[in-house]
């Protein structure tokens, strides 16, 4: 896979690309807008870089349409928490069966270090200039409560065990989630004086708990103590929005109505039934 | 192409405008609907949600207009033909992603079934006051399709047209009803399908490696690519080349948005449709749209009763604006009068391409009901006492 782009993080996900027997024509990307807004930029997949926070409904409708498509949604916190919440609430409500990788740097980094949803109280911001008074969201435990089906957390420490979160949720029916959190050094880690890059790459070394199916409610982070990392969520047999729509039906019309049963919109998918079981 | 008979319901109904809208868009091919519930607007996606599982289709509704806007265009790169619905306020919320559409040349239809506002304004009641926000809502400089029907029957022939139009140009196409005819139930003629021609989306055909997305080719608009046929192409808000990747500076802008602009602009007399009545020698025209132009005609019949020689041109399509034509009648009449649901929206287009070669007035109205004929009829005859200018 090429790309122009060495950051650990697309590494991981580009190996884990490369790993996955899938079609790599039948795999695309869709990101908003910031740091992470990016990303669809610099893969060589079908990639669509959209508007700002809204980055899921795009993905929502672009499955819809094309549902044997893997859809990979790349944002940050500001793009995924902040201005498209509403979206992220509602896409796993609905099991959209979409996977989300959030680069979680605890701030808006493309336009100058500003606060954003998560970021942790006491942090100094440029809009935040006497530290965040706000709680912050604790994603995987929102992911969680609106019912995604696969959530974990690592930092861009965890190469290994990240590329491993995405092998596994690429093969992943539904709504996944994976949370990275990833030094913001030139903006978050100067204001708050938490040292270079390499200090906070220590920082993730040392002082994170690695606790699989850990209790999404003791997750939070805060501004320098110890969180913890790991796979919390795995759930098996959830169907997606699709799959539920399509078996609803089947049982809601009787079989002399001329139903027709959804499977996809793009030309071939109607010849040759992407969504049959 | 001929329509694909799945999706039209031939025969004589009698049916609103909104359900006729929704009609038009299924005989046009239209498979997908992301949608938010507004009045008076929501019959057309409540409709679309009971046909469409006998199509084979999908209706997504989203939690947002803002969703909406933007589900329809993904929908639209997997291989669908799309719309969204709405009216005033979620119009409003819109208005980025027409942005997005116009930057990205994502074929896509929005209905905004006008009502009074501004701000929740007027939910059950009309209004045309939304016409510059269609032409103008998102920032930067585009050109744009806005058609605005006043009847059941033309909810669902033109929507038909805007479908088409929608994928010829590549361009969101804006498809400006008003609560009146959404509302106003009445005949609707729908013929068989293969009397109805599609306008079929270009798919490029050739190879991966050849292709660019955003190529200026001869006719300005560039192909498509089918997703996941190995093309991996890029799309994105930003100022971008041929290649479709970020490029951005003054010349790529250059290049992009006069394209952007041209393609519309070059092609003004396939785009443009009037109807007109009665124009041959009179001395007053009436440039209206949407219902507006239904009461209008009961106030040009009494004006002729009159001996007032009046005649008609009835905008079908508002954007892009009708210049030329305008600018040659200003020079054939005395008057032209504009009467609208709005401060005077339309009129300042007029008066722009008139370059004052005749006399223009405005017949403004805030909405919550139509005009009353007598206003325009005395316009008309007001029109008809200016001074000669032939």
């Amino acid at each position: 896979m090429e790309t122009t782009d060495k950051h650990p993080l697309n590494n991981a996900f580009l190996n884990a690309l490369d790993k996955s027997p899938m079609d790599k024509n039948k795999i695309a990307i869709v990101s908003g807008i910031g740091c992470t807004g990016r990303v669809a930029g610099y893969v060589n997949l079908d990639s669509f870089h959209t508007t700002h926070g809204r980055a899921l409904p795009f993905a929502e409708g672009l499955k819809a349409a094309s549902p044997d498509t893997k859809v990979v949604v790349f944002t940050g916190d500001g793009d995924l928490m902040s201005i498209g919440g509403n979206h992220f609430i509602h896409a796993g409500r609905k099991n959209m069966d979409l996977m989300v990788i959030c680069v979680n740097n605890l701030n808006y980094a493309m336009t100058g270090g500003q606060v954003s949803a998560t970021t942790p109280q006491r942090a100094i911001t440029a809009t935040a200039p006497y530290g965040s008074f706000c709680e912050p969201f604790n994603l995987p435990f929102l992911a969680e409560t609106v019912g995604a089906v696969y959530v974990a957390r690592w930092t861009v420490y965890h190469v290994r065990e990240m590329q491993k979160a995405m092998s596994e949720a690429l093969n992943k029916k539904g709504f996944s989630f994976i949370e990275i959190m990833s030094p913001c050094p030139t903006l978050f880690e100067r204001r708050n004086k938490m040292g270079s890059a390499l200090t906070r790459m220590k920082f993730y070394k040392e002082n994170t708990k690695v606790e699989n199916n850990a209790d999404t409610r003791n997750t939070k982070i805060s501004l320098n103590d110890p969180f913890t990392v790991g796979k919390f969520v795995d759930i098996e047999g959830k169907k997606t929005y699709l799959e539920a729509m399509n078996s609803y039906y089947d049982e809601a019309f009787q079989s002399d109505d001329e139903y027709m049963r959804y499977r996809g919109l793009a030309q071939k998918n109607y010849e040759e039934g992407c969504l049959n079981d | 192409m001929k329509s694909d008979p799945r999706g039209v319901l031939t025969g004589v109904h009698y049916i609103d405008g909104d359900h006729a809208a929704c009609e038009g868009a299924l005989a046009a091919g239209c498979r997908y609907v992301a949608g938010y519930p507004i009045t008076p607007s929501t019959e057309v996606v409540e409709r679309f949600a009971m046909r469409i599982p006998h199509i084979g289709g999908i209706f997504m509704q989203m939690e947002d207009e803002i969703a909406s806007s933007i589900a329809l265009q993904g929908a639209v790169w997997g291989g669908a033909k799309a719309m969204t619905v709405t009216s005033g306020p979620g119009f409003s919320l819109m208005m980025e992603h027409i942005g997005l559409a116009v930057m990205t040349e994502t074929p896509c239809v929005f209905v905004n079934v006008q009502r009074g506002g501004p701000s929740t304004g007027l939910p059950t009641l009309p209004a045309q006051s939304d016409m510059m926000q269609a032409r103008w809502g998102s920032h930067g400089d585009y050109e744009i399709i806005a058609l605005s029907p006043n009847s059941s029957q033309e909810c669902f022939d033109l929507m038909i047209t805007a479908f088409n139009l929608s994928e010829r140009f590549r361009v969101p196409v804006m498809f400006m009803m008003d609560e009146c005819v959404g509302h106003m139930t009445e005949k609707v003629v729908i013929p068989e399908a293969d009397k109805i021609e599609i306008f079929e989306r270009k798919y490029t055909k050739k190879k991966p490696s050849e292709y660019k997305p955003y190529e200026p080719v001869k006719d300005l608009i560039p192909e498509m690519a089918e997703i996941g046929k190995g093309y991996k192409f890029h799309i994105t808000g930003l100022t971008h080349d041929e290649r479709g990747y970020p490029a951005m500076n003054e010349e790529n802008q250059h290049k992009l948005v006069s394209r952007l602009m041209d393609k519309i602009r070059n092609y003004k007399k396939e785009i443009i449709m009037i109807e007109e009545d009665g124009l041959n020698n009179a001395d007053v025209a009436v440039v209206s749209y949407g219902i507006t132009s239904r009461i209008a005609e009961k106030a040009m019949i009494d004006a002729r009763k009159m001996g007032i020689k009046v005649g008609k041109a009835r905008l079908k399509t508002i954007w892009p604006f009708a210049d030329e034509y305008i600018n040659t009648l200003s020079k054939k009449v005395k008057a032209i009068v504009v009467p609208e649901l709005n401060a005077g929206q339309i009129v300042r287009e007029v008066e722009r391409a008139a370059r004052g070669n005749c006399n223009i007035i405005s017949v403004p109205h805030f909405g919550g009901t139509v005009h009353k004929p007598e206003v325009i009829l005395a316009a008309i005859k007001e029109g008809a006492q200016s001074g000669n200018n032939r």
